[in-house]
């Protein structure tokens, strides 16, 4: 057996790989042994020579971009792993369940009515956009049907999302200059183009926080298995975990969305993955969620800004393209395995 | 009675929107007894047990847990003292049946005491009493409706209560399952409460709560209790007592009101008797 302590230090290089992959992949290709160099010389002014070009691009692109790729990813997927167990339905997730949508709302309402600026505020908006949409969509679920109802939940969910993506449209359509429009669309289908150092102290921060959260739950979690009852009757203070859990979803969520718009997908077939690979117990569950969803969405990035030469593809299109497939496949997958 | 009451409740009440599931019961369980709730279909013996497990809110009236207020004690304390099989609890997640009873011990782990080999042996000790070693490794989603039931006490009995709610536990098993788990869960030294649908198993209690639409009409031995007249008013159901020659046990015999002999009679809905025409 290995022990937790391999397995966190196997994860933790694994991670490392990854982003020092994302960073040396692009157009142009940058040498690992160049990335090490210059993370050196940034991190304790190592003073290798290096060329300034590759330098700028590895620490002011490359590097912020690959990290908050990781934080959306670990952010997001852990998000879609609390959602499943505890609304005990398979497909919940962020964006299926108009989380996402009332995020973005939220972000565009502050980005064109400018109410305050920078970061935070963007934020701030669309956690209120994400917590009201989710709101809307329980309450809806709730009074179409009975509260165990799986399918109501989802059917509830694509309301939301279709309300809230077309009041997404009606504010740009209304509010944006044409400019603004094709610049928020984009975002929309989630971009990690614009992404620099201040993206990564306010992504990393939050996705690890929210990770930590669940961590401490995850015996609650793991008692939810059965339903609600059964967590009740196994001394979890059920709607207090409820509101602590869904409410750092709903702010996870809305900090990405913020940064990098929405991204579908990472937080439906990861924790899919990793329950196949490991089982359903929430130890560790989640941080291989996490972790797996840092990796997909660097991989992802890396795609969409090789896939095409000269262009950049928005990362959403890309995880919705890889994801939607592999989904149908756990599907299939779980109905065999049954 | 001189053993203390562990759990009880006084003038409880439960109403959902204009329904009144529940009224005015007043229940006291012994320490150390197996109490047997008996009732028609939708008499209210389910919700009987959520309230006494703090799973639903009464409209009015408490319940008290070795004295206390259940609403007063956590959600921790109370699954300590007190385990809940439900009736109908399932999952999609592909868990195995040794996870599934190891979530007993959820109550019992926190950052200062993870899981250890006691907790370990505590779960093996659960999967023996319900005859379901064998299962530990396979897959909640290839059991069969009585395997999972005999899981669902598994993981109650892991909990290490000192009472245990259990609901129509014997449901979907089969003969021989029935028989060792009402035995295994009387032999346990814990108070066992346990709404039943058949009631010749209800005769092996110690005592029977008798509901009839919401309403606890009989309280006490099986045998005063369950009188013809009882299984008249209550069951629609005729009914009169035979002395098993093998070792004396009273049985019940029932056959329908309605209807005369050598008819198929159900004692309430599920439990079919073929009688034979005399």
């Amino acid at each position: 057996m290995m022990t937790t302590l391999v397995r966190t230090l196997l994860a933790c290089a694994t991670l490392l790989i990854t982003v020092i992959l994302g960073v040396s992949i692009g157009e142009t290709a940058i040498e690992p042994s160049v990335v090490f160099q210059a993370l050196a010389n940034k991190l304790w002014a190592a003073g290798h020579v290096l060329d300034p070009i590759d330098e700028g691009i590895v620490w002011n692109y490359r590097l912020p971009r690959a990290l908050v790729a990781a934080a959306c990813g670990a952010g997001l997927a852990t998000c879609g792993v609390i959602l499943q167990s505890l609304l005990r339905n398979p497909l919940a997730d962020p964006y299926l369940l108009g989380i996402s949508a009332g995020a973005s709302t939220g972000a565009v309402l502050v980005a064109l009515l400018g109410v305050g600026a920078g970061m935070v505020s963007l934020s701030a908006g669309a956690f209120l956009g994400a917590v009201t949409a989710f709101a809307l969509v329980m309450v809806l679920a709730r009074a179409s049907g009975p509260p165990s109802g799986t399918g109501q939940i989802i059917l509830a969910g694509i309301a939301g999302s279709q309300l809230f993506n077309a009041l997404t449209a009606f504010l740009i359509t209304k509010s944006a200059s044409s400019e603004q429009a094709r610049g928020i669309m984009f975002w929309l289908l989630g971009n990690l183009s614009g992404v620099r150092w201040p993206a990564v102290w306010l992504t990393v921060p939050v996705a690890v926080a929210g990770l930590a959260v669940c961590l401490w739950h995850r015996r609650a979690l793991d008692a939810f298995t059965f339903g609600v009852d059964s967590a009740a009757a196994l001394g979890v203070p059920v709607r207090q975990v409820q509101c602590v859990l869904i409410g750092c979803a709903a702010l996870v969520t809305a900090v990405m969305v913020s940064i990098v718009g929405s991204i579908g997908f990472v937080g439906l077939v990861i924790p899919h993955a990793a329950r196949l690979l490991l089982g359903t117990g929430h130890a560790r569950l989640l941080p291989a969620s996490a972790l797996g969803g840092a990796v997909f969405l660097i991989a992802a990035d890396v795609l969409s800004r090789t896939l095409i030469k000269g262009q950049v593809i928005p990362v959403g299109v890309i995880t919705a393209l890889v994801g939607a497939p592999v989904f149908a496949m756990i599907l299939i997958g779980r109905r065999n395995a049954r | 009675m001189s053993a203390p009451s562990v759990l009880n409740c006084c003038d409880l009440n439960f109403r959902v929107r204009d329904v009144e599931l529940l009224s005015d019961i007043c229940l006291e369980v012994h320490q150390g007894e197996t109490l047997g709730i008996v009732g028609p279909n939708g008499s209210g013996k389910s919700t009987l047990l959520k309230l006494l497990a703090g799973l639903r809110t009464p409209t009015a009236g408490e319940v008290r847990l070795a004295g206390r207020r259940l609403d007063e004690l956590s959600r921790r304390s109370i699954a300590q003292h007190l385990a809940v099989v439900e009736q109908q609890a399932d999952t999609d997640d592909s868990i195995k049946v040794f996870d599934a009873v190891a979530l007993g011990r959820i109550p019992w782990l926190s950052a200062l005491s993870p899981w250890s080999d006691a907790d370990d042996a505590m779960v093996r000790q659960a999967l023996h009493d319900v005859d379901a070693t064998h299962l530990q490794a396979r897959r909640w989603c290839n059991l069969s409706g009585g395997e999972r039931q005999r899981v669902h006490i598994a993981r109650a009995l892991a909990q290490r209560p000192r009472i245990l709610l259990l609901d129509e536990p014997t449901n979907h098993l089969d003969i021989q399952h029935q028989l060792s788990i009402l035995q295994v869960v009387q032999a346990l030294p814990v108070t066992t409460l346990i709404a039943l649908h058949d009631l010749n198993q209800a005769l092996t209690c110690d005592r029977l709560a008798v509901l009839e639409r919401g309403r606890l009409v009989a309280l006490g031995k099986p045998l005063e209790v369950l009188t013809p007249q009882r299984l008249r008013d209550t069951f629609g159901v005729q009914g009169h007592y035979l002395t098993d020659p093998f070792d004396g046990a009273r049985i019940l015999r029932l056959r329908s009101d309605t209807k005369g002999p050598g008819r198929i009679v159900q004692t309430d809905g599920r439990n079919i008797l073929k009688e034979p025409a005399c």
